[in-house]
């Protein structure tokens, strides 16, 4: 069944994962979006401040979209987002982890504008195998109401 | 990258254009946000989007693509003039991103950076903190992105 705002009270919503990001994929997204050295090549990665390979923060970010997509947007009545209050990129991606998402919903209210829409705001923390947090994003998701004329 | 001591605040730059192609809009999509208006036309047009709409995260992406490669295109101009030359520390994050206008299928947009707030760092005297906004326009002219990224730009003299 689809999950509609009614689905999303404030509180803790759920873990998920792991998902496993791969030397390969990291150099991949690095190679397209952003080619510094840090991200693409070991010998000058160990030069840098974050001493060995790591994967992009927007490598890290998209991954925690997809996961968050596989765990419910992907079954929700997602309207889209229009934005991301804040990210905190707190320690490096490296190849070969394994990425926990934990969610949280800090808040869930109506649309003004669109009153067939619910504005839910979660907070998403992404650990690695280690329990270390590499990243922090609070972002609000545009969701349809169950009784919505417009959701669907 | 350049030095802290020669930006100011107020210091606009344009980086380049990026075209995002129907087939570039699915590519990214597919693999990291596989929402159904990001992978069709038609649910595209019958979404707030009203069309076939990349990622935010894609649109993100592909600003940071730009903003790497005009700074090591100015490396490399600063390195054949005989300058020295920074290189920057990782960003701690970013603050007030907004997805403002859908970016759709054939769509360029060029991104610029400003610079908003610039200071040194007490706790690591070699590094200056210096919040850049940075804005993706359309090429109607429609501001379409933008967010307030943070980042560590090294202090000319501190050995970097």
């Amino acid at each position: 069944m689809q999950l509609t705002f009614e689905d999303f009270p404030p509180g803790p919503f759920g873990s998920f994962g792991p998902r496993h990001v791969t030397r390969e994929e990291i150099v991949a997204f690095a190679a397209e979006y952003d080619p510094q050295p840090m991200h693409l090549d070991e010998e000058a990665a160990s030069k840098t401040m974050l001493r060995g390979l790591s994967g992009s923060g927007w490598h890290l970010a998209s991954v925690m979209m997809r996961m968050m997509f596989d765990g419910f947007i992907g079954r929700a009545a997602s309207l889209g987002s229009p934005g991301v209050n804040e990210l905190r990129w707190l320690a490096p991606l490296r190849p070969g982890d394994d990425v926990m998402l934990d969610v949280e919903v800090t808040e869930a209210r109506l649309s003004k504008s669109r009153p067939d829409t619910g504005i839910v705001t979660f907070k998403a923390v992404a650990r690695n195998a280690a329990g270390e947090t590499l990243c922090e994003m609070v972002s609000p998701i545009l969701i349809g109401r169950r009784d919505g004329a417009g959701a669907g | 990258m350049r030095f802290f001591e020669d930006m100011q605040v107020g210091d606009r730059r344009e980086v380049g254009s990026f075209t995002f192609t129907a087939d570039e809009i699915k590519r990214f999509a597919r693999q990291y946000d596989p929402q159904r208006f990001h992978l069709s036309e038609e649910e595209g047009r019958n979404s707030l989007f009203g069309g076939l709409a990349a990622s935010g995260w894609h649109v993100a992406s592909a600003c940071m693509r730009l903003m790497v490669l005009d700074t090591q295109r100015l490396d490399r101009e600063a390195v054949e003039r005989g300058e020295k030359v920074g290189v920057g520390g990782p960003s701690p994050g970013f603050r007030d991103l907004r997805w403002l206008k859908p970016v759709l299928a054939g769509d360029t947009i060029t991104f610029a950076f400003e610079i908003e707030q610039a200071r040194t760092s007490d706790s690591r005297p070699e590094w200056g903190i210096v919040h850049f906004r940075n804005f993706g326009t359309n090429q109607r002219g429609e501001l379409v992105f933008s967010f307030l990224a943070t980042g560590f730009v090294p202090r000319r003299g501190a050995g970097g």
